[in-house]
């Protein structure tokens, strides 16, 4: 039996305002409990809420970015229900009228085709506090510096047919907020935060089937791990003659699996009513149209200019857009290496993507700037340097030995291109090696790496490789 | 539409009412008259009146994002049945 795997997903973005949606409270991550919880994110009588400029900013924004419609009124909601987390006894949220409407955005897949995902629509809420289970023994500590942060949940379309079209999809709304400045997306800090609906049909329906939803998805990786599994699972369900529950399920990424959450299946039932504490939400045209024009080159567009104007492919294109700030390294590298830009996107792609992945940093903190890097494939493009001197240059960088022209001054590291040097140590390695020249001459055409690596060696890695390549087959083939 | 005993517990539960049993019977006929009245409302043809939000006649005032509030944690915290290490206790929630 052939399933389809059908997927949606529901992302909540922190936005990165200094105060919250409803008090003046500050939002910094990290403080000690409860010093940044006033009287409003605390639910005391008689408080009201006010509505942060910024937010409503924001959500437009974030609107605009996704070709949504951007409601001309919107309202907000209380949701009820009882959590020690949420002091008041509802969250304030938005419910039949969301600032965002229906916007979609488009994704790349495997083998480079394209695909539009549809996005509900997006609310401004707020967030609630954090509760410490694990370290008073019979009781729940609470820190309300959380509650009352601002939150943009974005709900997208049941578009997606698998874990790596949601993964993709995750990726660039990630990536558009980050653009954007609205969120600083930091998954470990629970800044974005992805909950995951999960259902299979046989291929060829169009009624969906039963859905669960996952929760505990931290990072990307588990987010695709998780989706994957519940997938796998609801297969195995449905092929041995069950069925599916509605229920939330939890990921464990220790033991890599999902688990129903029992105990805590009460049907949600939120009883959401307009809440009288707040008026109706109006954008009017001049404030979208003056954000509109405020607005960033977005990923997609990045992707495009990087294509038409670089000559990139689209996969690197796509890799070196995925961020404002690795582009914006990309841009700057070129610019002072006057190298081509398809050896600049592999070298930030390759070697340097590499390093920073490794030390666990971010392009913005990477040791080796745009104007090294770009200073060392200067040395690489007019050929001073080989492809492996480069990488010699490269690890000096990282290690802050400054500048490439320096090292390579220091270091000897100048590349060999005097064509009468080179065919000087072509000539040792050949008369010294008689019975691989005659191996090479008798058909054995791999003996060549032999003697390639011979001049490299007697050369200290320094001759261009290719004028090595070149004379080792002109003398070897002649005699 | 009339409400019945498991309709009035089933409200009462989800806000955390305590409604004494001799009185589930009285809540039972009080809300549903509640709900004839709805009833009746909705027999008025409303498709061309925008659903009502809030009865002022006005849009939310908006302030900048500016942070004014400072730390008034320990006179919070006088208030509260339990604190520790500037956490709220609340009675354990999970297992």
């Amino acid at each position: 039996m052939d399933w389809e795997p059908v997927v949606g997903l529901e992302l909540h973005a922190q936005l990165s305002t200094k105060s919250k949606i409803f008090s003046s409270a500050s939002t910094a991550y990290g403080a000690a409990p409860n010093t940044q919880a006033c009287a409003v994110d605390l639910g005391l009588p008689g408080v009201l809420p006010v509505l942060n400029a910024e937010v409503v900013r924001m959500a437009v924004k974030f609107g605009l970015a996704v070709k949504a419609k951007i409601s001309p009124r919107s309202v907000f909601a209380r949701k009820n229900y009882f959590y020690p987390d949420l002091p008041k006894g509802y969250q304030i949220s938005q419910y039949e009228l969301p600032i965002v409407d229906k916007g979609e955005v488009t994704i790349q897949i495997d083998g480079g085709s394209e695909k539009r995902i549809g996005v509900t629509r997006a609310h401004l809420e707020e967030d609630a506090g954090k509760s410490i289970h694990d370290v008073f023994p019979d009781a729940t500590g609470i820190d309300l510096n959380r509650a009352g942060t601002p939150l943009i949940e974005i709900v997208s379309d049941p578009d997606m047919r698998s874990a790596a079209e949601a993964i993709a999809y995750m990726r660039k709304i990630h990536s558009i907020v980050r653009y954007l400045d609205i969120c600083d997306g930091n998954m470990q800090q629970g800044s974005f935060r992805c909950d995951a609906n999960v259902s299979v049909r046989k291929k060829g329906d169009t009624r969906l089937g039963t859905r669960t939803e996952l929760k505990n998805l931290n990072s990307f990786r588990f987010v695709e791990r998780a989706i994957e599994y519940e997938i796998e699972r609801q297969i195995d369900v449905l092929e041995s003659g069950g069925e599916v529950a509605q229920e939330t399920r939890l990921y464990d990424p220790d033991g890599n699996e999902t688990r129903s959450m029992r105990g805590k299946e009460e049907a949600n039932d939120y009883r959401y009513f307009p809440d009288p504490d707040l008026l109706p939400v109006e954008v009017t045209d001049e404030l979208v149209e003056e954000i509109r024009a405020s607005l960033p080159e977005l990923p997609d567009a990045k992707r495009q200019r990087f294509c038409d104007h670089y000559g990139l492919n689209a996969y690197d294109a796509s890799n070196l857009s995925l961020s404002r700030e690795l582009a914006d390294y990309f841009e700057r590298t070129v610019e002072i290496s006057g190298a081509t830009p398809k050896l600049c996107a592999n070298w930030i792609s390759g070697e340097l993507a590499g390093a920073l992945n490794k030390a666990a940093l971010e392009i913005g903190q990477s040791p080796v700037t745009p104007e090294l890097l770009g200073g060392m494939l200067k040395r690489l493009a007019d050929e001073t340097l080989s492809g492996k001197l480069a990488k010699q240059v490269f690890d000096a960088m990282w290690s802050g030995e400054g500048e490439a022209d320096a090292i390579i001054e220091a270091k000897g590291l100048k590349q060999v291109t005097d064509a009468g040097e080179i065919e000087a140590l072509v000539d040792a390695a050949i008369a010294g090696n008689p019975e691989q020249v005659a191996q090479y001459r008798a058909g054995k055409q791999k003996v060549l790496g032999f003697f390639v690596g011979q001049v490299m060696k007697a050369s200290q890695g320094k001759a261009n490789p290719g004028q090595v390549n070149e004379l080792l087959k002109k003398k070897l083939g002649n005699e | 539409m009339s409400l019945n005993r498991e309709d009035v517990l089933k409200i009462a539960h989800l806000a955390r009412l305590g409604v004494a049993d001799a009185e589930v019977e009285r809540y039972a006929d009080e809300l549903s008259n509640i709900l004839a009245l709805v009833d009746r409302m909705n027999a008025v043809d409303t498709s061309a009146v925008v659903p009502m939000a809030h009865p002022l006649d006005g849009t939310q005032r908006l302030r900048p994002d500016v942070v004014k509030e400072i730390d008034q944690r320990e006179a919070f915290q006088k208030i509260a049945p339990a604190v520790s290490d500037g956490l709220y206790l609340v009675p354990k929630v999970i297992e």
